[in-house]
């Protein structure tokens, strides 16, 4: 065993993998925000609501109806993300042509009232959710023992990432969505229904949200503050990768995953402040983010 | 002997109408977490702990006229002293109680003692409050994280667990319970093979649970509190920490914690507390009612609630005893010290001079889901420790009125 700035090397590759993992959340929620961003210009404040709506509908569904996680998995995004479709049909289409801050504010209220009504319904201190059976457990690394459901959790986030940047930059329908973001007029003139495509687009960033929120709640405590604790360090995320930007939301999702989890060795009392401080540095060196076009 | 009766009857009329005549009035602000993470172990069930006081307490003392207030301190210490300020010089508050979070306690505590006024602290935990920092104007109530630390180090200690690694809530409540735990395990014998102070509301533990594991420690001290304990416990489990012969010392887990975490999660933590709503008949019939007033059924009162109850229903019997008329809040709180304590939930106290509440403490063990016979059958009993073990000793604090 050898060392690494006096860390076990062990100690560290332990660390690289932890940082992945988490990285996956991150790449999960920024990747629906740049695509609800890139695609609609709207900034959703509302996503860590949307994250924690996701764990409370995994964690009802299973105390009402009995379905476990598997179900949630796929009944709670299309769930929450009906409830963004609602949303953008009642509020968000009237908003596009205006400043973003109004989109900003919208989503932000949204995003209180919502959190106000779970905590009113439900309490602060959290719900229980437990690990699915056929995730327990765990293998031994040899420099660290790494738990079947986190693995899980890196597969499944790196899957969605991939999946979703190949359809909207590589297939037809996503570039009918470019398309639109482009130049409405023009793409509705070919006979493509656009506020439909945008409606489905803010409901599918919604249910990339509540995935995620699935996804957290057999690990984290799941509870109405949850989304607002992370979403701050999400839309750093966002802003490092560049606005809009997908595969740069992916790869800073993880990246900073890693940056935060060597934070975390060294000098574990800066760990929550270091995407802040690389978010400022790479603010002053280019202001548009790492993968960001200049506007 | 018709005479006689007429005249007692006489005297008792008499009795009466001075009592009316002597009217009290008091006004009580709960300050607490409205609407964040606290909000459950004090928030609105702290009001309606207090609600219940005041009601109990005028059953037999309806010439106490009481006003009561609350307030949401944000877990700012700048909302809260601001709140404070307010209430004691402009809505003529005459104490404040609850204020869980040991930030925001220790900025009301000044505020109280320098506008000669009253605290009655349930919600915070730093020991601080009735050592380096205390005043004749703050009596801490429910517990402490000196005796948090005592009731479970001390246990954890003395069946094997001579090794400990601290996971720290990086602020002052994190710092005096990871103080507080040191020193009871070197005490006894233990030894603190490392520490890593972590920031407040971290998602994710499992770097630090790394950390901890590599460390062979016998025992993982978790010295944090709310959503940070239930992560920190929850990915201890995911991480398989139990499983690989360390043990998890939650140095602050509510009854709130575990329902949250869940007994097949939680299952075999020990920790301890000074208040369980099912530990006792009168303690269940509180709860009864303490559920019909907080209107939420399914929910359980933490010992936070509890104290906030016992507090006021004290401060109440001692500012009666005063009678009518003004009076400072140094000279309502020695009246509180100099009175003993009694009430369904806490038993008989006392209140030493250092304004230190002094009761017993209970270690608990978390049931396994099996023995679980009803919803919020959390604990099991394993010991109780004395009133007079159970808090600091009174030199040992550093308070300036004790020593001099």
């Amino acid at each position: 065993m050898f060392e690494i700035f006096g860390i076990p090397s062990n100690a560290l590759f332990g660390q690289l993998l932890i940082g992945l993992i988490n990285g996956s959340f991150y790449a999960l929620l920024s990747l629906g925000l740049a695509v609800i961003f890139g695609m609609l210009n709207i900034i959703n404040f509302s996503h860590g609501a949307q994250y924690m709506m996701g764990a409370f509908a995994a964690y009802l569904m299973l105390k009402y109806s009995g379905l476990g996680y598997w179900p949630a998995l796929i009944i709670a995004p299309l769930l929450v993300g009906i409830t963004g479709v609602i949303v953008e049909r009642l509020f968000l289409q009237w908003l596009y042509k205006l400043d973003h801050l109004y989109g900003l504010l919208l989503t932000f209220g949204l995003a209180l009232i919502i959190e106000g009504v779970a905590r009113n319904q439900l309490g602060s201190a959290g719900l229980p959710y437990v690990v699915p059976d056929e995730l327990r457990g765990g293998q031994n690394l040899g420099f660290m023992f790494l738990p079947n459901y986190r693995a899980w959790v890196i597969v499944a986030s790196l899957t969605i990432c991939i999946a979703t940047w190949f359809i909207i930059e590589r297939t037809r329908l996503g570039a009918y969505l470019r398309a639109a973001t482009e130049n409405p007029a023009l793409v509705r003139a070919f006979g493509i229904n656009v506020p439909r495509i945008i409606t489905l687009t803010y409901g599918f960033g919604v249910a990339l949200a509540a995935f995620a929120g699935v996804m957290a709640a057999p690990i984290y405590n799941v509870s109405p503050q949850m989304g607002s604790e992370l979403i701050i360090v999400v839309f750093a995320v966002v802003v490092i990768g560049g606005m809009g930007s997908i595969l740069g939301a992916i790869v800073t999702g993880f990246g900073l995953g890693v940056v935060e989890g060597l934070t975390k060795v060294f000098f574990p009392e800066a760990s929550n402040t270091v995407i802040f401080v690389i978010m400022a540095i790479v603010l002053l060196v280019r202001p548009a983010g790492l993968f960001g076009r200049r506007a | 002997m018709k005479k006689t009766l007429g005249l007692a009857a006489l005297a008792a009329v008499l009795a009466c109408s001075t009592a009316y005549a002597q009217q009290v009035n008091v006004k009580i602000g709960v300050l607490s977490d409205m609407s964040s993470l606290y909000a459950d172990i004090g928030g609105p069930g702290s009001v309606a702990a207090a609600k219940l006081a005041v009601a109990d307490f005028q059953k037999t003392n309806p010439n106490v006229k009481v006003e009561l207030i609350s307030g949401d301190h944000q877990n700012k210490p700048d909302v809260g002293s601001q709140v404070a300020n307010q209430w004691f010089d402009v809505d003529k508050v005459d104490v404040i109680v609850d204020v869980p979070n040991s930030g925001v306690a220790l900025a009301v505590s000044e505020i109280a003692r320098a506008k000669n006024k009253l605290f009655i602290v349930s919600g915070a935990a730093a020991s601080t409050l009735t050592g380096a920092k205390c005043n004749p104007n703050t009596v801490h109530w429910t517990y402490d994280t000196w005796m948090l630390a005592n009731g479970t180090g001390k246990a954890m200690v003395k069946t094997g667990g001579d090794t400990w690694f601290f996971l720290t809530a990086d602020y002052a409540f994190g710092h005096a319970l990871e103080a507080d735990t040191t020193g009871v395990v070197e005490k006894n014998g233990g030894k603190v093979v490392g520490k890593v102070r972590v920031p407040l509301n971290t998602n994710d533990f499992s770097s630090f649970l790394l950390q901890a594991q590599s460390s062979k420690a016998k025992v993982i001290g978790l010295a944090n509190a709310g959503g940070d304990t239930i992560n920190s416990i929850k990915q201890s489990a995911e991480f398989g920490i139990v499983k690989g012969g360390q043990k998890l010392a939650g140095l602050l887990v509510f009854s709130s914690d575990v329902n949250a975490l869940g007994l097949p999660t939680a299952q075999g933590l020990s920790l301890t507390e000074t208040w369980y709503w099912d530990m006792n008949d009168a303690n269940r019939a509180w709860t009864k009612r303490w559920n019909a007033e907080r209107n939420a059924a399914g929910k359980y009162p933490t010992m936070i609630h509890a104290g906030v109850y016992s507090g006021i229903l004290h401060y109440l019997k001692a500012r009666a005893a005063l009678g009518a008329g003004e009076f400072d809040g140094k000279a309502v709180t020695d009246k509180m010290k100099s009175m003993p304590t009694d009430d369904v939930l806490f038993g008989k106290g006392t209140i030493r001079p250092d304004g230190r509440k002094i009761h017993p403490a209970y270690l608990f063990e978390v049931k396994a889901p099996s023995e679980s016979k009803h919803p919020g059958d959390f604990y099991t009993l394993k010991a109780t420790i004395p009133a007079d073990e159970a808090f600091r000793p009174l030199k040992e604090g550093g308070c300036p009125m004790v020593s001099g």
